[in-house]
């Protein structure tokens, strides 16, 4: 009655941040995120074709899993997501939104196709390699640190910096391609001089490489000088320099190793993968880091499940496309779209909880 | 007497389902004794790129008229031009006994693939390299476009007659300039348009055409203002050999006639459109599909011409001059009998000049012989009919040509393109031409 007298009502569902959640339940959530998000991707996939749910969710695991190939292609891709993602991580650490990836990973390819392209032939490949390490990890940088610089002297905006940065790169490889192909076709076949061996198989070297990346970061990030002040200068700028961090040095040093690991991955597209170049070298990866890094709010061992994650679907989802004959990306753009807001939306269930008013039963017992 | 009946029942149904499997057995043999086969389709872009779109219509239709039901083919799209190609091709290989790559720059790692697995066939659109591999299953195939192109040539001389031509047909320097979009400064855009120039040139004798590179296979804006560029610059009518609508559209906001590629744009430039060249890749699906299904061996280089029916010429549009058809049926009818050739030497003169130079330091049309002198080695300009030109036919990477291409037939001596290897490799900028890159 009291209520009434004062006609506050509760709200019949409330918004309240969670205090602590079990690891369970975290799991528990996540998975009824991608479950949701994989069964309703599946009834739209199956809405513009005559297969079943069953045939959805068989192709999607065939195509990651189907093969010995397929399986040692979703490593080497997984982890060169992962490299990528740790090229964006310290800078996203920092505050610093570096949407220049993608440009950052091909000036890295572009480097090293350049030692592969003149020196090819005429210097051994031993000599070759370790130029073109050198080349890619320095490209990938000053990639980098032009905006870093910028940021930090003249506090421009980052983010359209590094973005118009990757424009910058593409026409640069353009260029680069229309000098070296002679022929005019626009398309510039392998080349035979330059390729790192394999070790062991063909797909291992990114895999070894960007997982020991991985953990080598872990350990800068949490417990260096180096991630410490990245950390304070990411949580407040005001507190980095009341404490005698310089914040402009920070800024371009971060940066400068983000570029250098974009450059790495670019080193082990030319050199390992595929030996030539073209402007979507990059596969993208420089915006889909940032999804792999964000889901994984940051955490570089976190990023390694999410990465595995994104390159899973999409793996499977070229998998679905042949089965479902989607001669179009639409649809699966679309899956891969719904799969990753359902996973978005459920790290909100995770921060907070809903609560449901409660009626009647408090009224009795008073 | 209850379990004798369930035993009954068990049993009908077990015969039931054994006469069914047995059924379906009995169907597949009762096919005309060829090989079943499963054949796959690696695309660059998916169907929103009219490129791949042609490809990937004319696989579903030359598999549904060879008998290959939706379990028996694939197609997989959005396949970049890298390592990813080979990884598909290999993992496709294990289930597939035929696969197809439509682009380009897929061929080194087609190659890569067809090397591993020797008992699938792989065929590849616009390639250079079967004939020089030499693999018993790595295959090239093209169409003679050029002469698609030499038609819709002649359907732009007539429109620009229509338009600007005196009482004796005649147009005047100026109004007989014509625009062309090309996308790379490569052999099989510039024997597109100069074929389509020639066909021009066949009823406007003093034709002229200015050429702008985009430097990109597909890019709508470039396109739609390199086009609007050649307008401006004062030409009456355009071309493209571009995948994109840029070009089209360009034309139809300025009422300027368009020739274009790869299939009809009348839908959305129902104005300006007046014909277009396309090659139909049904009949080469078909091809192959039959000969795996009959154990037959596929030719190393296989061009589709007018008559296998793989190049066509869509219906015209309505701003199309008059008695174009009729025109059009003639020359059609010239080329297929052998009595006009698209490459005739005697239509078409071409310069040498040693101070004029591409960006490379190349002298331009060095590989052309003049009335009997030789373009490598002509130290003063020379110009007029060729009596010879050597292409980089082998494509080894040393951009050194290497095939002499001109020969004769009865009276007419002419460029055999597409005769030593399926792609083609005219190359040369002939005069009234002016490509410029962008």
């Amino acid at each position: 009655m009291k209520k009434n007298k004062n006609n506050l009502k509760e709200p019949f569902v409330r918004i309240v941040k969670r205090d602590n959640i079990k690891i369970q339940k975290i799991i528990l959530i996540y998975s009824i995120a991608i479950v949701g998000g994989l069964l309703l991707s599946g009834f739209i996939s199956m809405m513009f074709s005559d297969k079943n749910l069953v045939d959805f969710f068989q192709s999607l695991f065939t195509g990651a899993f189907g093969s010995e190939r397929k399986f040692w292609l979703l490593l080497q891709d997984t982890s060169l997501l992962l490299g990528t993602s740790m090229a964006l991580l310290p800078a996203f650490k920092m505050k610093f939104w570096n949407l220049g990836g993608n440009g950052q990973i091909l000036v890295g390819c572009l480097a090293a196709i350049a030692c592969m392209f003149y020196l090819g032939g005429k210097v051994d490949d031993f000599v070759i390699i370790p130029l073109m390490l050198i080349a890619s990890v320095t490209a990938g940088a000053i990639w980098a640190a032009i905006p870093a610089i910028f940021k930090a002297k003249f506090n421009t905006n980052e983010s359209l910096f590094t973005l118009m940065m990757n424009y910058i790169a593409q026409s640069l490889v353009s260029l680069c391609i229309t000098i070296w192909v002679k022929s005019g076709s626009g398309v510039l076949a392998p080349i035979a001089y330059g390729n790192i061996p394999d070790i062991g198989n063909k797909y291992l070297l990114p895999i070894i490489l960007f997982v020991v990346i991985t953990v080598l970061m872990h350990v800068y990030l949490r417990s260096s000088k180096h991630g410490y002040e990245i950390s304070v200068v990411g949580e407040s700028i005001n507190t980095a320099k009341y404490v005698g961090i310089r914040v402009d040095k920070v800024i371009i040093r971060t940066m400068i190793l983000s570029g250098a690991i974009a450059g790495l991955v670019g080193f082990v597209l030319a050199g390992s993968i595929n030996h030539t170049i073209s402007t979507a070298s990059a596969n993208n990866m420089g915006f889909t880091g940032i999804m792999a890094t964000w889901l994984a709010t940051f955490n570089p061992l976190m990023i390694i499940l999410t990465s595995f994650f994104i390159t899973f679907i999409s793996k499977g989802m070229v998998e679905v496309r042949k089965t479902f004959m989607f001669t179009n990306d639409s649809i699966s753009n679309i899956v891969v779209g719904i799969v990753y807001f359902a996973v978005i939306i459920c790290s909100f269930f995770i921060n907070y909880k809903l609560v449901f008013r409660k009626k009647e039963k408090e009224e009795i017992k008073k | 007497m209850k379990n004798l009946k369930k035993v009954l029942a068990v049993v009908m149904a077990i015969a039931l389902i054994v006469t069914c499997f047995a059924a379906c057995g009995d169907n597949k043999t009762d096919e005309p004794d060829v090989k079943a086969v499963k054949a796959a389709l690696i695309c660059l872009h998916g169907d929103s790129s009219t490129y791949d779109k042609n490809f990937i219509d004319a696989f579903k239709q030359a598999c549904a008229n060879k008998g290959l039901t939706a379990d028996d083919y694939t197609i997989v799209t959005d396949i970049p031009e890298g390592t990813a190609c080979y990884d598909q091709a290999a993992d496709l290989a294990e289930t597939y006994d035929l696969i197809f790559a439509d682009s380009f720059g897929h061929e080194p790692y087609m190659i890569q693939a067809a090397k591993e697995f020797p008992e699938v066939e792989f065929c590849h659109a616009t390639g250079t390299k079967a004939h020089t591999e030499k693999l018993a299953n790595y295959h090239n195939a093209f169409a003679s476009i050029y002469e698609g192109r030499y038609l819709a040539g002649v359907a732009a001389g007539m429109k620009l007659v229509e338009l600007y031509g005196d009482e004796n047909g005649k147009v005047s320097d100026e109004n007989a300039k014509i625009g062309y979009v090309g996308a790379w400064p490569y052999a099989e855009v510039i024997s597109g348009y100069t074929s389509f120039y020639l066909g021009a040139k066949s009823v406007v004798e003093n034709a002229t055409m200015e050429v702008r590179y985009t430097n990109s296979w597909y890019d709508e804006t470039a396109e739609k203002t390199t086009a609007l560029a050649l307008i401006d610059n004062g030409c009456k009518l355009i071309s493209q050999h571009a995948d994109s609508w840029g070009a089209p559209t360009a034309c139809e906001e300025r009422n300027v006639p368009n020739v274009s590629y790869n299939g009809s744009t009348v839908e959305k430039c129902p104005n300006t459109f007046i014909i277009a060249s396309r090659i139909n890749w049904t009949p080469y699906f078909e091809y192959i599909i039959d000969c795996v299904q009959n154990d037959k061996a596929i030719d190393t280089d296989w061009t589709g011409s007018i008559e296998t029916g793989s190049v066509e010429i869509t219906a015209l549009g309505t701003a199309a001059a008059k008695g174009t058809q009729e025109k059009l049926d003639t020359v059609m009818a010239g080329l297929k009998d052998g009595s006009i050739k698209v490459f005739d030497c005697s239509t078409f003169t071409v310069t040498v000049d040693p101070a004029v130079k591409d960006s490379f330091g190349n002298v331009i049309n060095a590989s052309a012989i003049i009335d009997g002198k030789k373009g490598t080695e002509t130290t003063e300009k020379i110009s007029g009919h060729l009596t010879g030109f050597v292409a980089d036919v082998d494509d080894a990477g040393d951009y050194i040509p290497e095939t002499e291409v001109v020969e004769k037939s009865g009276d007419i001596t002419f460029v055999n393109e597409s005769g030593k290897r399926s792609a083609p490799y005219f190359n040369l900028i002939i005069d009234g031409i002016t490509a410029i890159t962008e």
